[in-house]
Order: structure tokens, then sequence, then C-alpha cells
């Protein structure tokens, strides 16, 4: 399970749902696995704005990765910055203009490092806890399972 | 026409297999009056990226439908896809279907997320789905026992694989729908407005007439001011015992 998942989900018990500490949900005992993906740029960049950053941080330090900065990194951050409109309008020119498209921008280490934690970095057993009820969610084989036991339905 | 995922991996004897609701589905979302509706809402480049949640993903042909022709149903390539399902089999399946889908693209890979195990929308954080879709179990027939599910998700000790019993209760929870097909899509109708996000939320959900979809559309717009629902797309089998509808609900900007 990617640890942006974790961005997207709360206790699944109905009266924690008004309790903010439901939310993040808090790795505990967790193996990690690094799973490759691609790298989409255009993602990452969009993405910002939906990310809970302070959320996030607590999980990533509760993991035991490295510390993410106070705040989020800004869209021009992700971008490599020798890819300057400069060396696009050079490019755009030596290849003739019709045929060359808006030249790929390279994604930076911050995006490489982005990505990395939000969708290569993920937790295969262990367990998520709810902040408010302390209920505790079992992760198996990458598998989050947040069905409840029949009393607390 | 738009491919249709590859489920030929998934284990059929307890995850729902592709039939004609799952292809009313697919047809429906890439229809042109839904993608040209998706993308007037979503298309915006620098907008934040659409956020897909299918519920009872099954087999995952759905999502992985979405996930993997994102260009042409949202008009944007940063699609995000999440699905849940009762059946942890199905989980697995579901997303191997989405993964290998994706994989197949040469260019314009959406981001797939995960499949949590889970009871319908029960832990996604309250409006932060944008579009939600649900393949309800919709035939009017006995729920099986739900406060079970742990017993029939795991595979035994010392065995292999699934017993016959756990398979034909697992298949069941994804079609048995209780009352007039109604029960689990009730349960689910009550999560919609919490999970939708505000301001760009829409749902899409398939009924069979048995379900009385005019009943559930008057009720879905007496939610309050501005909820709308709408047949977007139709079986069109008058015939035929399952007539299928999908209905599409939204709320329009006052």
């Amino acid at each position: 399970m990617k640890l942006l998942t974790l961005n997207f989900l709360t206790c699944a018990i109905k009266t924690c749902k008004t309790n903010p500490a439901s939310f993040p949900l808090h790795p505990r005992d967790a193996e990690l696995e690094i799973q490759e993906a691609d790298l989409n740029l255009t993602f990452l960049k969009n993405i910002l704005p939906r990310l809970m950053w302070e959320e996030l941080r607590v999980i990533s330090s509760e993991l035991g990765l490295p510390e993410l900065p106070a705040t989020p990194p800004a869209p021009a951050d992700l971008v490599e910055p020798s890819n300057t409109p400069l060396d696009t309008a050079e490019v755009t020119l030596a290849e003739g203009g019709a045929e060359a498209q808006e030249v790929e921008e390279t994604p930076s280490q911050t995006a490489k490092d982005l990505h990395r934690i939000l969708l290569e970095t993920c937790i295969q057993e262990g367990k998520l806890v709810c902040g408010s009820c302390g209920h505790e969610y079992a992760v198996k084989e990458g598998v989050a399972n947040f069905l409840l036991p029949g009393h607390l339905v | 026409m738009l491919p249709t995922p590859s489920t030929s991996h998934v284990c059929f004897d307890r995850v729902y297999e592709p039939a004609e609701d799952s292809y009313l589905l697919l047809d429906t979302l890439s229809s042109p009056s839904e993608t040209s509706f998706l993308q007037d809402r979503f298309k915006h480049a620098n907008s934040s990226p659409p956020l897909v949640l299918e519920v009872g993903v099954g087999s995952g042909v759905v999502l992985a439908f979405v996930a993997a022709n994102t260009q042409s149903i949202f008009g944007r390539q940063d699609t995000l896809t999440l699905g849940t399902d009762i059946n942890s089999f199905a989980c697995r399946a579901a997303s191997q279907t989405v993964r290998d889908a994706i994989k197949e693209r040469e260019n314009g890979r959406s981001v797939f997320l995960d499949v949590v195990n889970g009871d319908l929308g029960s832990a996604i954080r309250p409006h932060s789905i944008d579009v939600f879709i649900f393949n309800p179990p919709y035939v009017p027939a006995e729920l099986p026992d739900l406060s079970r599910h742990e017993y029939y998700n795991t595979i035994a000790e010392g065995k292999k694989a699934t017993s016959f019993q756990q398979d034909s209760y697992l298949l069941q929870l994804s079609y048995a729908g209780g009352e007039d097909g109604m029960v689990v899509t009730n349960r689910m109708l009550e999560q919609v407005p919490e999970i939708l996000s505000d301001e760009r939320g829409v749902a899409y959900v398939l009924l069979c007439a048995q379900n009385k979809p005019e009943v559930v559309k008057a009720r879905i717009r007496d939610w309050g001011s501005g909820w709308n629902a709408e047949t977007v797309g139709s079986s069109g089998n008058k015939a035929g015992w399952e007539k299928l509808v999908i209905v599409r609900i939204w709320k329009s900007a006052d």
C-alpha cells in the first residue's frame, strides 16, 4: 500500500469521522518495500495542493524515513532548473519548429524524492492505527483491511 | 472503441467475472456525452488530479479501463485511481488488472493507488472523491451474513485454496442485494454525499429495473438543493428482465 493512499483514508468507525485525530492513520510495526513506478511530473505538480503535508510528515517520521521539509515544495521546485524557457526556444529552433513540441521537463531531485515517498514506498505488512479510537487495521501482503468485526459495524 | 482490460489472471470461482453490467459501465464512461461532461469538469490542465474511487471493484475491469483510458475520458493523464472491495481476493486480483492495464499504455500512464479491503466507502476520507463508480450487488436475493467476512476472506491454515463454501459466499457478496436488490446500494448512497468532493464530485451508480431506478433518482434529488440524478446509460434490453441503467449523481453549483 502506497503512502499517498493514506492521504485519502480514515478510520472506518463512523463515530471517529468527526474527530480530527482519526486522520491520518498511523503506521505501526510496518515493513516497507520500494516498488518502482513511472514518475509522472504533471501529476506530482498537480497533486501538491491536495497533499495533507503536515500529516504526510508525521507518517514519514513514524516510519523512520528521512525528515520531510516543513513546507511542501512549489511546482517549480520539481523541475530541473537547467530547463529554462531560453533553452526551450533554442531547441525548438534547432529542431525546426513545427515538429518540436513542448520540450519534456526533467524532474528535479525534489520531484524524485517526492515520487519515491508518495508512490514507491509501500507498506507491505503492519498495522494502521486510528489516533481517535485506537483501532488497528492490519496490512497484509500490501492490502489494508478496513473490515470491522461485527460488534463495531 | 477503447480496449477492454485483460482479466485473464483472475480466478472467477471467487471473484465476479466481468459481465453485461461491467461492460455497460465501460461504454457509458467512454460515451461522447459522458467524456464531454467529465472533461468540462476536470480538464483544466493545472487543477488538481481527479481521484476516481470504485467501490466493489471485483476483477478490476472497470477501474482498470478508467486508469488506462484517462486521456480519452478526462482529457488528462494524471488521474488517480483507488478501489475497495469486501472480498480480499478481489482486492489482489483487481490491483493486478489495473497495474497491467496501465503498463500496456505506451504513454499517458495514469497513477494507480491501491485497492483496499473494506466495507463500501467506510474508510474513505470525507469529501476526497471526485468520481465515484459503483456496480452494486443489485439482484433481489437474500444477503449473506456480512459479519463472517474474516472466515471467508482467509485461506484456512494448511489449505492451498478457498473452499467451495467460501467461494460461493464471496460470489454471493458480489450480486445479492437483499430486498428489491437495494439494501447494499442504499447503504452506499447514504455515504455518497459524505465522500464526494464538494466542488466537483460526481457518482456513477448502476441499477437494474427491479431496483426501481425512477424512485431511486427521485430520492437522490430530495437530498437537498443542487443534487441531480439522471440516467446516462442503458442496456436498452427491454425484453430481458435485467434491464440495466447507469445513473449519474452530481451536485450543481447553485
